[in-house]
């Protein structure tokens, strides 16, 4: 999959991209952008410019030790398949994957014969901590639903980690999960990629350096909402109105920055604009550093979407639901967006009238990047059984894909859409040791996630209680969060 | 890229018409939920739509159309114990729903009978992924009684609906309490209130008196639970409320429960055993959605059925119930790898539930006697994997086409020649 760079992203390179290079915290470059602190000379040092990264993740991984799983079939999460294969993970990486690995002194070895060793689960669309269990009204904190325009809020703030079905989705082999605002808004607000980690803080959760994304929302929910409230948009054409008004606005927000930059590195004696949340995350997606995961059912719809990116000279990321993208898979390979979809949900609104079983095969096999998601609390718990129908539904429909390349739908391809596909989502030499060992083969309605490994550390095991997290909600509660 | 998605299903759709009324399903892992078990390499034989023979030496009639099941595997049609199926057709669109009326003067009285929609299009949908046989069930709307449910076929023919008056579904659950008047006090003193009502209809409704719960409508509604002739099948999900059930239905037999929701069954298990209340659970459910259910968990299925407690599976709440009730084999599958044997699995999403309808000696088995609801699948169908490649409703197959499969056959060849309307 390749993402388009947008013509503005270019333009900011001065302004934004090479601050991201003087960040002192290598891991954390993704997230620093727009003029972030940093400068070459003491006259710099006055310019005013927007901390991107105000909350930075505080997530280091414990300390890993050197484990080889040997032996299991191996899928690399990039359309690899190693027979009785073998990874080996040293400092929380991936240090090495092949056949008759010799294994390091002191390594811990974990016979992987007859199950299945993979990438670990990435879910791109999740409510996890800002619609937790159990759905009382105090938590309901995913949707900021007071105006259309929303996208000064992020996820962030809403996500409560002792959400029980953090634990949950561990046990189904998640490791990395993006948690975003609600769809009720025209822009929704900023989205958030996490590690699947213990912690007492969302800053403890956050995936060092992922971008920031913005989520956005088409069709129905928005003017439903809104509509029913006697206001803007109440239709798709008041929705097309108000997303392109926004975007009016941020352009000249940006522009006002950037003529402030650039007068003010001239030496001049200039103020700087006044700051602007909502405008800071539009300038954000202008600038190509924050990405758009856009709820979009329709392909008539998407198609008018990525027009007005195109007007605007913005990226969509990836389109969410994605119910008729089996509809337009040229439109969206053209553009380089992708759709992250259900294996066989709909029928719950209009616009998810025209679910297909086989849309994600039919999206894949006609040249766009797709993927799986789950938007619930229970179907990221199995997200392998969600792509085995979908690989299914298409093979019956004549479309040939192997299962070592249908893992990249819940693997590398959900990686690349949130911009951590250099880190994590395959077993590459080098990446995060996100590591799934299954007890038989994941396709399997049968197999369940025997341990999980992140950043190296076996973080779940299906055999050992004391592996088995258990957040502060469920301790002393029936059955005590028993999976 | 197109291709013929079952060649087998195409020649039994074009059969369809003829005047065969017999047929023979040879060749196939035969699940019979019987005595018999599972035979392999047996032969079906399905004649004027019942079965009348079943195993690996049943002889192919003369004058059968005969299905090749080509080594996979063959079972009675599913029964989806818990749905909506044909009373909505979307969901956020109250034009198009028929399960619930929170603005009607009436509660039990109301029927889906009335509302079922045969032609609805999920009908089918469910239909080619195995399920035969469903029972549909209304929703609360102002008090805790929902109304009255209904057994059907998913043949998507004018009769399909079965049995009418088959059970009253009543919500006693926190959701039922918030109807009642705001508490679980509130919700039982109803439904004491309406059973003595029905007890006493028509009597006490004489003249210009009312009931002190139920209009007289209602009332009348009620009368065959209270008397014990079809079940009342009650929402609960806490441990304690499903003590309380037990109670109740100690306290006026003859009523039946039935139990549905049911997140916290496991650890009230021997006692339901003991009352001989079945329940119907979603084996996928784990999370503590809500204070009701704090301790469910994917345990839930083989601690009742260890404990011998009678259990159907339900889609619902994890996947809803008008348009996904297809994936009960998913969830079924999903109890196996969490510790339910095989066989009791599958009886969960067949057998079991025609029993609990009371209609076990007709459906959700292949013995003789039993309708001709027969699936053919391409593997085991606890696998995610599999589908069906054949159904047989009542003793014929049915079209292995759904709106969707048109839709898909429309797109899977992106190409600018014909426009897509044109495309049938």
């Amino acid at each position: 999959m390749t993402l388009k760079a947008s013509l503005p992203a270019l333009a900011a390179v001065s302004a934004a991209v090479a601050l991201a290079a003087c960040s002192s915290d290598p891991d954390n470059t993704a997230a620093s952008g727009s003029g972030s602190s940093g400068g070459n000379s003491a006259s710099q040092d006055d310019i005013v410019r927007i901390n991107t990264d105000p909350y930075p993740s505080t997530y280091e991984p414990r300390e890993s030790g050197v484990t080889l799983i040997r032996g299991g079939t191996v899928l690399d999460g990039v359309g690899g398949e190693i027979e009785n294969g073998d990874v080996l993970i040293e400092n929380g990486r991936i240090a090495a994957i092949g056949a008759g690995l010799e294994a390091p002194e002191g390594a811990t070895i974990v016979d992987a014969a007859g199950r299945y060793v993979t990438p670990g689960v990435i879910d791109i669309h999740s409510h996890l901590g800002d619609y937790p269990s159990p759905g009382v009204s105090a938590h309901s904190d995913g949707n900021e639903a007071t105006q259309p325009v929303t996208a000064e809020v992020w996820a962030e703030h809403s996500v409560w980690p002792q959400d029980p079905g953090f634990e949950h989705a561990l046990a189904g082999g998640v490791t990395t999960l993006h948690v975003l605002p609600g769809s009720a808004n025209l822009f929704g607000g900023r989205g958030i990629t996490l590690r699947n980690v213990s912690a007492r803080t969302v800053q403890g959760m956050k995936f060092p350096g992922a971008p920031y994304t913005l989520k956005m929302a088409c069709g129905e929910n928005p003017s439903r909402v809104y509509g029913n409230r006697g206001q803007s948009p109440a239709t798709d054409m008041g929705n097309m109105a108000g997303y392109r008004a926004s975007w009016i606005q941020a352009s000249d927000y940006r522009d006002s920055w950037h003529e402030y930059w650039d007068a003010a590195e001239d030496g001049e004696d200039v103020d700087p604009p006044t700051q602007d949340l909502e405008l800071d995350t539009l300038m954000g997606v202008l600038e190509g550093e924050i990405l758009v995961q856009m709820h979009c059912y329709r392909a008539d719809q998407m198609a008018q979407i990525m027009d007005m990116s195109e007007e605007f000279g913005y990226q969509v990321t990836t389109f969410h639901h994605a119910v008729e993208a089996y509809k337009i898979p040229d439109l969206l390979a053209e553009n380089g967006t992708c759709a992250a979809v259900w294996a066989d949900w709909g029928g719950f609104k209009m616009e998810a009238y025209d679910s297909v079983r086989e849309n994600l095969a039919m999206t894949h096999a006609n040249g766009a990047c797709a993927m799986i998601h789950s938007d619930d609390a229970n179907g990221i718990q199995r997200l392998n059984q969600e792509i085995a129908k979908a690989l299914a539904d298409g093979r019956r429909a004549g479309i040939d894909i192997s299962e070592a390349e249908a893992w990249a739908w819940l693997s590398s391809n959900p990686a690349q859409a949130l911009g951590i596909g250099d880190e994590t989502g395959s077993l590459q030499e080098g990446y995060r040791a996100d590591v799934v060992l299954w007890s038989g083969n994941p396709y399997s309605t049968y197999t369940r996630a025997d341990r999980v490994w992140i950043d190296g550390v076996l973080s779940y095991d299906r055999q050992d209680t004391d592996l088995q997290p258990v957040s502060d909600f469920m301790l002393g509660q029936p059955g005590e969060g028993e999976q | 890229m197109k291709q013929l998605i079952s060649a087998l299903a195409v020649s039994l759709t074009l059969a369809a018409p003829a005047v065969a009324q017999t047929y023979a399903v040879t060749n196939g892992r035969v699940v019979t939920n019987t005595e018999a078990g599972i035979i392999d390499n047996a032969t079906v034989v399905v004649r004027d739509g019942d079965i009348v023979a079943v195993g690996a030496g049943a002889d192919v009639p003369e004058d059968a159309t005969v299905i090749d099941a080509a080594g996979g595997w063959v079972t009675p049609g599913l029964f989806a114990g818990y749905t909506q199926l044909g009373l909505i057709e979307v969901a956020l669109e109250d034009s198009t729903t028929d399960d619930s009326a929170g603005d009607s003067p009436f509660s039990v009285a109301l029927d889906v009978a009335d509302g079922f929609n045969p032609a609805g299009t999920y009908i089918a949908t469910n239909r080619i992924e195995g399920i035969t046989r469903a029972a549909i069930y209304p929703s609360t709307g102002h008090n805790i009684f929902a109304g009255q449910g209904a057994l059907i076929d998913t043949s998507g023919e004018s009769d399909s609906l079965f049995q009418a008056g088959s059970f009253v579904f009543a919500d006693l659950s926190e959701r039922g309490a918030r109807r009642a008047g705001g508490s679980r006090p509130a919700a039982w003193t109803f439904l004491e209130a309406a059973l003595a009502d029905a007890r006493g209809y028509p009597g006490r409704f004489s003249g210009d008196h009312e009931g002190d719960a139920l209009t007289r409508y209602d009332a009348a509604a009620l009368l065959p639970v209270a008397r014990g002739r079809v079940p009342l099948v009650m929402a609960v999900n806490r441990a304690a409320d499903i003590r309380r059930a037990i109670r109740f239905q100690e306290e006026n037999a003859p009523l039946q429960i039935v139990i549905a929701g049911a997140s916290e069954a496991w650890m009230v298990a021997d006692e339901l055993a003991e009352a001989g209340i079945p329940v119907i659970i979603d084996p996928l459910e784990d999370l503590p959605s809500s204070f009701d259910a704090l301790g469910a968990s994917l345990q839930n299925a083989a601690r009742l059925q260890d404990a011998g407690v009678d259990v159907a599976y339900a889609t619902a709440p994890t996947a809803d119930g008008y348009f996904n009730a297809r994936l009960l084999p998913q969830h079924a599958g999903n109890a196996v790898a969490n510790g339910v044997p095989w066989n009791d699995a599958f009886r969960a999403i067949t057998l079991t539930p025609a029993e609990i309808y009371g209609v076990g000696d007709r459906y959700g088995a292949l013995a003789p006697g039993y309708a001709g609801d027969v699936v053919v699948w391409d593997g085991d169908p606890l696998e995610v994997m599999s589908a069906p490649v054949a159904v047989l409703v009542d003793g014929e197959p049915t079209a292995m086409e759904s709106r969707q499969t048109r839709l898909r056959d429309r797109y899977i060849n992106i190409t600018d020649d014909t426009p897509y309307a044109y495309r049938r």
